[in-house]
C-alpha cells in the first residue's frame, strides 16, 4: 500500500506505455476494463445476430457474410450445427465473463469504488494492473480458440461433461483453451475481489462510516465477497475438466461410458458427470448476482441522483443485498432439479429459492417507492436506470415457477429459462450498465455524452430488447427446447416458429440501436460539453474529485460530514448538499 | 400428425399427474400479471405525478414504510402458500408413489448420440441381461443374446409405444453424454445421464401421436435427437409389441 499512499514521487510525467498501457492508476486501469469490456459485448453480441439468422431462416445461406465464414463453419454460406453450437457457448461465455462482469466489476468497480470511498486509488494497485492484464491473456486465449481446427468450445457455456470432455479430444482444441482461458479469467477476478474488499474496507475517507457509504459500493463489497468465495471451486473444476482432456484423468467421466456405439478404452471411468455440475453452480448461481448486485448499485444512485431525494430505504437496502450474498451460495441446485432428485434435497433447494426472493423484492419496492416525492428528471442515464426497474422485475417474477421443482419439470431447458435470465441480465443488467456509462462518462472524461444520440440510442434498445426476449417465454411455455440448432424439426417448433423470425428481426435492430451509442461514446470524447467537477448536482465523493480526476484523485484529502444522499433538504440553500461539503457550506 | 395441437402456449396435457402441474403454471402466471400490473400502475402513475417540472419540489422525508412491508409480507405469504399448497405436494406425490412394478410397464430408454432407444421386456416380463462388454456399434445397449429371458426382448429404436390408461416407468439412462428425455404434452422430463439409472413414470389418458425431443444440450445432432411417441390403445400396443417381438425372434 506504500507506494499507492505517497503519490508525491508520481507527480513527474510517466512515459505513455506506463501511464496508458501498463498504467497502476485505478482510473486508467478502469476505462481499460469498459473498454474492453465493451469490445466483448459488442463482440458477443454478433454471435448471437448470426445465430439469429440460422434460428429464422434454418437452413437457408447467410447473404454475403455467409461466404466469408469458412467452408467448415458455414458449407455454401449455411451455418453448420457444430459452428451454432461454438456461436452459443461463447456468446454466453464472452457475455457473461468478457462482458458484463468486467464492465459492472472491472470498469465501474475500478473507476468509482475508490473515488466514492474518497481513496487516492485501490489498496493494492499493481495487483489491480496485473488482474486487468490477466483479464486481457484470458481473453484473448477465448478468442484465439475460434482459429483452433475444429473451431471454439461447443458443448455450451455451462460445458457439462462427459460431453465436453469427449468432444472434439486433443489439446490445440476449442474446449481446452476454453478452460485455460476460464483459469486466467477467474483468476483475474479473485485478484481485482481481494483489492476491492481491502479498498472499501481500509481506505474510506475521515468520517465515511459504512452506512454512509453510497450503495453503489456496498453492492461492490458484497459483489467482490461473491467473486472470492464462489470463483474457486470453478477454477478446481475447470482444472479437473483439463485434466479429463488432456491427462486421462475420470474426473467427470462415469465407468463404461460408450461414445459412437463402443465403450472407450481410454477412459478409466469411476468419475461422475453430476460433480461437475455442482461445481459449475456452486459458482454460477452466485455469478448471477455478481451480474445484477452492480446493476442495482448503479440504479441506486442514479435514481438517488435524478429524483433528487434521499434513497428511499438505504438501510433495508444494504441488508437486502447482504441477505441476497448468503443466500446465493445455497440456491445452485436449483439448477439440477431434473438430475433426479430426490424429495429433501429438491424441497431444500425450493424452499432456499422462494427466499432469495424476498430481498429482490425489498430492493425493487424501495426503489419504486423512492420515486413518490420525487422531482424526477427524465436525464439518459434516468432513462436507462427507469427501464431497468420493470425489465428487472420481468426476469425476477419468471423466476418463480422455474424455482418451484414441480413447474420446473415442464419448462426446465426451454426457452423460458432463456427469457427468465436474459431479463435479469440484457434488459436488466445491461440497461443498469448504459445507466452507469451516461452517468459517470462526464467525471471519467469531463465531457457529456450527447443527449440526442442518448434519446435515439434508448429508445430503440429498449422495444428491440423486449422484442428480442419477452416471445421466449411463449416459446417456452409451447415446449420448445432451449440450444436447438433447427426448432422447426420439431411440430412443436414450427408453431412458434413466426415468433423466433420476429426476435431475429428484433436482434438485428438492437443491433442498429446501437450505432448512435458508439458515436456517441468516441464523439463525445472531443466534441461533448465541458462539465464541472459536479455536472449531476450529486452528493457522493466522486464528484468532490476534478472532471477528470487527476492522478491521486483528489486535490485535498476528503471528509465526509453526512449520509450519501442527502438531497432536497429543509432550508439548505440547494437541493443538495454533498458528502464532502461541511454544515452552513 | 395434427399440427394445430400446438401453438404459443401449453401443448393439452395427455398425463394423469399434468394437472398439477399446469394448475401450478397457471396460478403463478396470474399472481405475476397482477403483481406486474400493479407495479406498473403505480410506477407510471409516478413518473407523471412526480416529474420535475415549475413550482414542484421533491420532498425531503420519506413516505411512511408500511405499503411496501405489507407488499413483502404478501408476496412471502404467496410464495409459502405455493410451494406447500402446490409445489411441495404434487412433485413428492409424483416423485415418492409411482406405481407399482405389477401393475406398471417397464421400459428402459436409453439415450446416445443422436437417437433414443426403448427396451421392452417382452411377454415374460423380464429384461435379458445387458453387460457393458457387450456393447458394439451393431448392439449398443450389450444386450447377451444367449440369456433365455432376453429372447423376446423389443428394442424400438425413435420409436415409442405404450399404451393409454397404463402406468409407465421408463428407467432413464445414458451411453455417452448427457441427454434429457422430455415429452412435453406428457410432462414428463428427466435428464439422461451416463452411469446413473433414473426411473420416472407417467400414465397417459389419451391416445395420440406426440412428440419426444431430447431436452440438453448432446452435440451436433441435439436438435434432431426426437422419437416419436404413439400411444395405443391396449389392443393396438398388444398388436404392435406382438408384432416387434416375432420380428426378434425371426
Amino acid at each position: 500500500m506504500s507506494d499507492s499512499h505517497s503519490h508525491g514521487d508520481h507527480h513527474h510525467e510517466l512515459p505513455f506505455w506506463r501511464k496508458y498501457v501498463f498504467s497502476v492508476d485505478h482510473k486508467v486501469i478502469g476505462i481499460q476494463y469498459g473498454v474492453t469490456a465493451l469490445a466483448f459485448l459488442f463482440f458477443g453480441f454478433c454471435l448471437m445476430m448470426l445465430m439469429r439468422w440460422q434460428l429464422a431462416y434454418p437452413g437457408k445461406a447467410l447473404p454475403l457474410l455467409g461466404g466469408l465464414l469458412g467452408t467448415k463453419n458455414m458449407p455454401g454460406g449455411v451455418m453448420s450445427p457444430d459452428f451454432y453450437n461454438q456461436l452459443g457457448a461463447m456468446h454466453g461465455t464472452i457475455m457473461v465473463f468478457l462482458g458484463v462482469v468486467p464492465l459492472a466489476v472491472g470498469a465501474f468497480g475500478n473507476f468509482v469504488v475508490p473515488l466514492q470511498v474518497g481513496a487516492p486509488d485501490m489498496a493494492f494497485p499493481r495487483l489491480n494492473m496485473t488482474s486487468y492484464w490477466v483479464y486481457f491473456v484470458g481473453g484473448v486465449v477465448m478468442l484465439v480458440s475460434f482459429f483452433m481446427p475444429n473451431g471454439a468450445a461447443q458443448s455450451g457455456w455451462t460445458n457439462y461433461p462427459p460431453l465436453s470432455d469427449i468432444t472434439d479430444p486433443g489439446f490445440w482444441t476449442g474446449q481446452t483453451l476454453w478452460l485455460i482461458g476460464m483459469v486466467f479469467l477467474i483468476t483475474s477476478s479473485l485478484l481485482g475481489s481481494v483489492n476491492t474488499i481491502t479498498t472499501i474496507v481500509q481506505m474510506r475517507a475521515k468520517g465515511l462510516s459504512f452506512f454512509r457509504l453510497p450503495f453503489f459500493v456496498w453492492s461492490q463489497l458484497v459483489t467482490a465477497f461473491l467473486l472470492l468465495l464462489a470463483f474457486p471451486p470453478l477454477e478446481a473444476a475447470g482444472i479437473f475438466q483439463l485434466m479429463d482432456r488432456v491427462a486421462g484423468t475420470s474426473f467427470f467421466l462415469p465407468t463404461g461410458l460408450a461414445v459412437g456405439g463402443e465403450v472407450s478404452k481410454a477412459i478409466a471411468g469411476g468419475g461422475s458427470p453430476l460433480l461437475w455440475q455442482h461445481l459449475f453452480w456452486f459458482l454460477a448461481h452466485p455469478e448471477v448476482y455478481v451480474l445484477i448486485l452492480p446493476a442495482i448499485g448503479i440504479v441506486a444512485e442514479v435514481v438517488a441522483n435524478n429524483t433528487r431525494k434521499p434513497l428511499w430505504g438505504y438501510r433495508s437496502m444494504v441488508y437486502a443485498i447482504i441477505v441476497l450474498g448468503f443466500l446465493s451460495f445455497v440456491v445452485w441446485a436449483h439448477h439440477m432439479f431434473m438430475t433426479g432428485m430426490g424429495t429433501g434435497m429438491s424441497t431444500f433447494f425450493q424452499v432456499t429459492t422462494m427466499m432469495i426472493s424476498i430481498p429482490s423484492v425489498i430492493v425493487l419496492t424501495s426503489i419504486m417507492i423512492g420515486l413518490w416525492g420525487a422531482s424526477i428528471r427524465f436525464t439518459v442515464p434516468m432513462l436507462f436506470a427507469l427501464a431497468w426497474v420493470p425489465m428487472f422485475g420481468i426476469g425476477g417474477l419468471t423466476g418463480l415457477p422455474l424455482g418451484l421443482t414441480t413447474s420446473d419439470i415442464y419448462l426446465h431447458d426451454t426457452y423460458y429459462v432463456i427469457g427468465h435470465f436474459h431479463y435479469v441480465v440484457a434488459p436488466g443488467t445491461i440497461m443498469a450498465l448504459f445507466a452507469g456509462i451516461y452517468y459517470w462518462y462526464p467525471k471519467a472524461t469531463g465531457r457529456k455524452m450527447c443527449d440526442k444520440l442518448g434519446h435515439l440510442h434508448f429508445w430503440p434498445t429498449i422495444i428491440a430488447l423486449n422484442g428480442v426476449f419477452l416471445p421466449m417465454f411463449f416459446q417456452g411455455m409451447a415446449g420448445v427446447s432451449r440450444r436447438l440448432y433447427d426448432q422447426t424439426y420439431y411440430l412443436h417448433g414450427q408453431a412458434v416458429q413466426d415468433l423466433t423470425v420476429f426476435q431475429s428481426w428484433s436482434a438485428w435492430v438492437l443491433g442498429l440501436a446501437q450505432i448512435p451509442f458508439i458515436i456517441n461514446f468516441f464523439v463525445s470524447l472531443k466534441k461533448g460539453d465541458k462539465v464541472g467537477a459536479n455536472p449531476w448536482d450529486s452528493t457522493t465523493l466522486e464528484w468532490a474529485a476534478p472532471s477528470p480526476p487527476p492522478h491521486g484523485n483528489f486535490t485535498a484529502p476528503p471528509v465526509v460530514y453526512r449520509d450519501p444522499y442527502e438531497y432536497s433538504v429543509p432550508g439548505a440553500k440547494k437541493d443538495y448538499s454533498p458528502q464532502f461539503e461541511p454544515e452552513g457550506a | 400428425m395434427d399440427q394445430s395441437i400446438y401453438g404459443w402456449w401449453l401443448p393439452p396435457d395427455v398425463s394423469v399427474h399434468g394437472a398439477g402441474i399446469d394448475h401450478l403454471i397457471s396460478v403463478l402466471h396470474y399472481f405475476m400479471a397482477v403483481l406486474f400490473v400493479g407495479w406498473g400502475l403505480f410506477f407510471a402513475y409516478t413518473l407523471i405525478r412526480f416529474r420535475k417540472r415549475e413550482g414542484h419540489a421533491a420532498t425531503y422525508e420519506p413516505i411512511a414504510g408500511s405499503l411496501s412491508k405489507y407488499l413483502e409480507i404478501a408476496v412471502a405469504i404467496f410464495e409459502v402458500f405455493v410451494l406447500l399448497g402446490l409445489s411441495m405436494p404434487v412433485w413428492a406425490s409424483y416423485k415418492n408413489d409411482p406405481p407399482s412394478e405389477a401393475e406398471a410397464l417397464r421400459v428402459r430408454v436409453t439415450a446416445q448420440q443422436f437417437v433414443w432407444n426403448f427396451h421392452y421386456a417382452g411377454p415374460d416380463g423380464e429384461f435379458g441381461r445387458v453387460d457393458i462388454s457387450l456393447v458394439k456399434r451393431l448392439n449398443p445397449l450389450g444386450r447377451d443374446f444367449d440369456d433365455p429371458a432376453g429372447k423376446d426382448d423389443v428394442v424400438s429404436v425413435g420409436i415409442f409405444h405404450f399404451p393409454v390408461n397404463k402406468p409407465v416407468v421408463a428407467e432413464v439412462l445414458s451411453l455417452d453424454v448427457i441427454h434429457s428425455f422430455n415429452i412435453p404434452a406428457l410432462r414428463v422430463k428427466q435428464d439422461a445421464i451416463p452411469g446413473i439409472n433414473v426411473p420416472v413414470w407417467f400414465e397417459a389418458k389419451e391416445t395420440g401421436r406426440f412428440e419426444l425431443a431430447c431436452a440438453q444440450l448432446c452435440g451436433s445432432g441435439h436438435y434432431r435427437m426426437g422419437a416419436k411417441v404413439f400411444i395405443d390403445t391396449a389392443e393396438q400396443y398388444q398388436a404392435w409389441i406382438a408384432e416387434k417381438v416375432k420380428e426378434a425372434q425371426e
